[in-house]
């Protein structure tokens, strides 16, 4: 009973008190952060920005210069930047040339890699959201296959392609073919988890409903299982940009993989530091785009 | 004739060696129209009961008849609202609703009309407004008025109620229990409700079937609750009949049928 009657006690006490000065204050507090929102607001993004920009570029420069150092004498190995940036003028500044044959500019070896990985991937893409909805939906077709993929995963990719070259006889299908299996693995499994995951009270809706099984699959599988999915896609893409590179040293012809081999070949050097650049910049912007696309389909999903 | 119809129904889990009888023997008969309410503690199988009826478990032995009819597996004719709400996070309000009609009514309503038919389910619970929100933005009141919605929009036979209100506070849980009985009034729809709340019981309900402890839990009473409608949850408060009910099904939950903790 004590505690009632000290609440009902102290309250008229302070809304007397506290009444005045807020009305007092109020005035000042809401006409000060009206004033200068736009100018404050401009400096807190470049200042947020600056957090994230400037650590990087510190590091980078460091880096460079640090790597400058090590490889300017005479006799060096390794180039360093500064001889980098001048070997490979032209390649950085004509991407575009195309003289017949392997003699192509950066983008035709960027985009035929690119191709290869695109149709790989996305081979790997559909069959493993496929296999993996299997998997997550029918105990026998896990118990009968995940063990077999459990040590077909661990195969590396490259070890593939001397038998897929034995099949196809051709090295376009084979480089394809090395994407495929490599990024697959990651696909299904997490499709197949995410599908076991799907919460009971989404089927019993679906029950209720009595959705048909493909309604089910697009309606309720698909969307519960994205974000899952989308962990695997991205794992998936990752793992085929890092394959297609030696896949390509092996079969030739136009290709990231095989401009690195040949200008080790011709011991252009310069030339393998310019392409591994864009290797790296690539496979970034290949994870980020994922993660983007991601992002956007499981909006309503991964907040839950 | 009963309207719905429990039939001698069982239900046993197995799981390895051990067997556990949950539901024993339940008979009940339902009048079109009627709400009834199942109460008990938890663990007596009375959300097995419901699932038996949803079609989502199936009795071990007996069954379920629906207008004379046996029905075994789920369907919109027995909408279930769900404790949890259970809406779909990547469809909106009216997506969520729109689901269930759209298959329901797939052949006899024109695309406009199910619309229409949408947006008045979504009126009769006043979620219109939010319409367009998803469900992670809205409160867990309005979740589960959306999911009386996309249950009544299924225009089921029987209305199936999960403990709708356990998992809102309790100024919410009054509000949404006076527009489940207005909706009951205007609709005349035939609803069972499972509950642990004596109060909600008394005030919802014109039968609360009381459930016995499990395991083998069967209906150990059932109670006429003969109050007129509309009732008025501030005037019940001192009704004789009110207050009579309400000690009716204490006495059975804390005395006869007092929880023994498994152990």
């Amino acid at each position: 009973m004590s505690m009632p009657a000290l609440t009902s006690d102290s309250a008229p006490k302070i809304v007397p008190t506290a009444s005045a000065p807020t009305a007092a204050s109020a005035s000042v507090v809401t006409m000060t952060p009206k004033q200068p929102p736009k100018a404050e607001r401009y400096v807190k993004m470049a200042r947020e920005a600056a957090v994230r920009v400037v650590p990087p570029l510190i590091v980078l420069a460091l880096f460079l210069i640090v790597w400058e150092l090590l490889c300017r004498r005479a006799g060096s190995a390794l180039p360093p930047p500064s001889r980098v940036f001048s070997d490979t003028r032209e390649l950085i500044f004509d991407p575009f040339f195309d003289h017949g044959g392997i003699d192509k500019g950066l983008f035709w070896h960027l985009e035929a890699s690119l191709r290869r990985v695109a149709i790989g991937y996305a081979i790997a893409a559909i069959v493993g959201v496929a296999v993996g909805t299997l998997i997550g939906q029918s105990v026998w077709a896990m118990r009968g296959l995940d063990p077999i993929f459990q040590v077909l995963r661990t195969i590396p990719p490259l070890a593939w392609l001397p038998l897929s070259l034995a099949a196809f006889r051709d090295g376009q299908p084979s480089a394809i073919f090395v994407i495929f299996i490599t990024s697959v693995w990651p696909i299904i499994i997490n499709t197949a988890v995410g599908i076991r995951n799907i919460p009971q009270d989404y089927r019993n809706v679906a029950a209720v409903v009595q959705l048909n099984p493909l309604e089910f699959f697009a309606k309720i599988m698909i969307p519960a299982a994205a974000p899952y999915i989308f962990t695997g896609l991205r794992i998936g893409i990752g793992l085929s940009w890092l394959a297609i590179v030696a896949a390509e040293m092996l079969i030739g012809g136009v290709g990231i993989g095989f401009f690195i081999w040949d200008a080790w070949n011709s011991s252009h050097i310069s030339e393998i530091v310019l392409a591994l650049f864009y290797v790296g910049i690539i496979g970034f912007v290949l994870d980020r785009l994922i993660a983007t696309v991601g992002k956007v389909v499981t909006r309503g999903t991964a907040t839950n | 004739m009963a309207y719905l119809k429990l039939d001698h129904v069982d239900k046993t889990f197995t799981r390895g060696a051990t067997t556990t009888e949950v539901l024993k023997d339940i008979n009940l008969t339902i009048e079109k129209g009627e709400y009834v309410s199942i109460i008990g503690h938890s663990g007596c199988g009375k959300s097995t009961m419901l699932n038996i009826v949803a079609g989502l478990t199936t009795a071990t032995s007996g069954g379920v008849l629906l207008e004379e009819r046996e029905v075994n597996s789920p369907g919109p004719d027995r909408a279930v609202v769900f404790q949890n709400h259970s809406l779909l996070p990547w469809l909106t309000v009216y997506e969520n609703v729109r689901l269930g009609v759209d298959k329901v009514f797939a052949k006899t309503k024109t695309r406009a009309e199910r619309d229409a038919w949408t947006m008045h389910n979504l009126n009769l619970v006043q979620m219109a407004h939010a319409k367009d929100k998803r469900p992670n933005e809205i409160s867990g009141g309005m979740k589960q008025r959306v999911g009386i919605a996309r249950a009544l929009a299924m225009e089921p036979k029987v209305l199936l109620l999960d403990e709708p209100f356990g998992a809102l506070d309790a100024l919410t849980r009054a509000h949404l229990q006076d527009s489940v009985m207005a909706l009951h009034q205007k609709l005349g729809n035939t609803i069972l409700m499972i509950t642990h709340d004596v109060d909600e019981a008394v005030l919802l309900s014109d039968r609360i079937v009381m459930m016995t402890n499990g395991p083998s839990a069967h209906i150990g009473e059932v109670l006429e609750v003969a109050l007129p409608r509309p009732r008025k949850r501030l005037e019940l408060a001192t009704n004789a009949t009110y207050v009579k009910c309400r000690q009716r099904v204490l006495e059975f939950l804390y005395e006869r049928h007092r929880f023994v903790e498994a152990a």
